[in-house]
């Protein structure tokens, strides 16, 4: 089992949560974040007065999978999440000990 | 107006027109309050105060962070309702009364806690024979008296402790506003000055003519020092803008900056309410200019205009100015150039005609940009909502222009002479030179009373209560540390 985590630009969730449901994956964590990369950030002005922005907010979507669906899961997340410009984001895949669903108690691949 | 005026004022009039019109002038009631104009005022009074709260607590909470706005609302608020008591107190008889030996600087006691004020007592207006309740008259002074403390706020938003900030204002108003508002406003009224000058157009002799001159004189110098001066502030550019404006500047100099000022983001959180308060702003400024007539007559209707036109210019040329020279035109622009217009229009706001309002207007907004984009970062001092850089330069250049926009060459009114034909307010003469040398006298005494006056309250205050929060406090935000709630709850 793998944990996906994805950096994404905000407006594409719903491509990529469109694309994770085509492939199976019913569920997965959304978080609203802020990050800094490549795209740098822009500059806000009040009253004349510069101002630096740099970390721009993102979404950080984590999801587990099994070993199989790790691949195209990951292919699933770039294709919906990409627009070509810089900031589209980066996938993180991490190996994933163990998984419980609280409300059963099922264990591991039953509990994806 | 003394018994001796009465008789003097009727002997003319009953030489010409023979005796049967002498019981007319006998009756002659006072003056009555009219009920349109007392009904105009009313809610001249209420627009006011909407301009404080919520107009300006709102105008100002917008711009400062998330963790500090409760801060700024609860000073607002608190200010306008600790200056509304003084003012009953005391504030009023000391701006509107005679002084005695100081009548040049400061009123007398003798209406203090409202003494000897019924609901049948009038105020004069500027018009003969015209006056209004004097409960209204204090009433509507009152808000003026609410909202200068209040703007004095923005200079040191972020860090100064409620505490310091509520002694400032009790004192700041018993020694600054309350003397420069009777400098500025305080006059014996166009009644006592016509009637005086009646006495004199009737004295038949050269002894009555002597005692009448005398009287005319008194009444003639029953006014506060910059009143006499000739100097014109139709709604308070003086009182109100650059009498708050140095005492912010000041206080944002001895509380010292923000931690983090220059280095970090302090962006204002919420420019919709900023918007919604300057909006409320430009709405009860017409309570403000409007009512400052204190009649419902054509003056009131010209400053309505004035201070319509006058905001729309300055609000399009800090857009368009920003827009030129930093490359986006910007809501918070926009609106802060309302308000410069707001505060350039005030003073000027009954004596300019409509075309010099939109110059003023235009002026007003490039200019108060320029001084708050350019010259605010160069000098370093951190006046965290723009007080001096909107309300004192935009004061002192709305006073200046008044000394040039009021001449009737330009449209303005020009000026009133209520001694040369008594009773009819007839146009008096407007020198420019005059007039320029009276309105820069006015502007600097305000200037230097303000300023020092503020300089050593705030070195007291500091020494006694300590002016400036705990830096850990400052850093969690006042609105937790100091008032222990927080606007927003995530």
């Amino acid at each position: 089992m793998k944990t996906v985590t994805a950096i994404i630009k905000p407006f594409r969730l719903e491509e990529v949560r469109d694309s994770l449901t085509a492939l199976g994956v019913h569920g997965m964590t959304v978080t609203e974040v802020k990050g800094y990369g490549r795209q740098k950030g822009h500059t806000e002005i009040y009253r004349g007065a510069e101002y630096a922005v740099s970390f721009l907010p993102k979404l950080k979507l984590e999801v587990g999978v099994s070993d199989e669906l790790v691949g195209p899961v990951v292919e699933a997340i770039a294709e919906a999440a990409r627009t070509g410009q810089i900031g589209d984001g980066k996938i993180f895949v991490a190996p994933l000990d163990q998984v419980v669903r609280i409300r059963t108690g099922e264990r591991d691949g039953d509990a994806l | 107006m003394s018994c001796k005026s009465i008789v003097l004022r009727l002997a003319a009039p009953c030489l010409v027109a023979g005796l049967t019109l002498a019981p007319a002038f006998a009756d002659t009631p006072a003056p009555q309050p009219n009920k349109g104009d007392t009904a105009w005022m009313l809610i001249a009074t209420a627009l006011v105060l909407m301009m404080s709260v919520p107009g300006l607590a709102l105008f100002y909470g917008g711009l400062v962070r998330a963790k500090n706005m409760l801060s700024v609302l609860t000073q607002v608020f608190a200010i306008v309702c600790l200056a509304g008591l003084m003012w009953v107190a005391v504030g009023y008889s000391l701006a509107f009364t005679n002084g005695g030996a100081l009548n040049d600087f400061v009123g007398g006691f003798g209406k203090a806690f409202m003494a000897g004020i019924t609901p049948a007592s009038n105020a004069a207006t500027f018009s003969n024979g015209v006056v209004i309740p004097e409960y209204l008259y204090l009433a509507f002074q009152m808000t003026f008296a609410m909202i200068t403390p209040a703007l004095i706020v923005g200079a040191f938003a972020e860090r100064m402790r409620f505490g310091a900030v509520m002694a400032f204002t009790a004192l700041w108003s018993l020694l600054v506003y309350y003397p420069i508002a009777h400098m500025v406003w305080y006059w014996a009224g166009p009644d006592a000055l016509a009637d005086a000058a009646k006495a004199v157009a009737a004295a038949t002799d050269a002894v009555a003519k002597t005692a009448a001159q005398a009287k005319l004189d008194e009444a003639v110098a029953d006014a506060g020092m910059i009143f006499k001066w000739g100097a014109l502030d139709f709604a308070g550019g003086t009182v109100v803008h650059i009498n708050a404006g140095i005492a912010g500047l000041v206080g944002c100099l001895m509380v010292g900056k923000r931690i983090g000022y220059g280095r970090e983001l302090m962006a204002p959180h919420s420019l919709v309410m900023t918007m919604i308060g300057a909006a409320l702003l430009w709405v009860g400024w017409f309570g403000f200019n409007a009512g400052s007539s204190l009649e419902a007559n054509g003056t009131a209707v010209l400053a309505f205009v004035n201070t319509m036109v006058a905001t729309c210019a300055a609000a399009l040329a800090w857009l368009i100015v920003e827009w030129l020279l930093k490359g986006k035109p910007s809501l918070l622009g926009m609106v802060s150039g309302a308000v410069a217009g707001l505060v350039a229009v005030t003073p000027a706001s009954g004596f300019a005609g409509p075309m010099g309002a939109i110059v003023l207007g235009f002026v007003s907004g490039a200019a108060c940009f320029i001084f708050v984009a350019y010259v605010k970062g160069a000098l370093g001092y951190d006046d965290s909502l723009d007080v001096f850089g909107i309300h004192c330069i935009g004061g002192i250049l709305g006073a200046i222009a008044t000394g040039i926009l009021a001449s009737p060459d330009l449209g303005g009114a020009g000026i009133v002479d209520y001694v040369a034909k008594p009773g009819e307010a007839a146009p008096g003469d407007f020198v420019m030179a005059t007039q320029l040398m009276a309105q820069l006298k006015a502007v600097a005494v305000t200037l230097l009373w303000s300023g020092l006056v503020s300089m050593i309250l705030f070195k007291l205050i500091d020494l006694a209560i300590g002016l400036r929060a705990e830096s850990d406090d400052e850093r969690m935000g006042l609105d937790i540390a100091e008032h222990g709630e927080r606007a927003y709850s995530a």
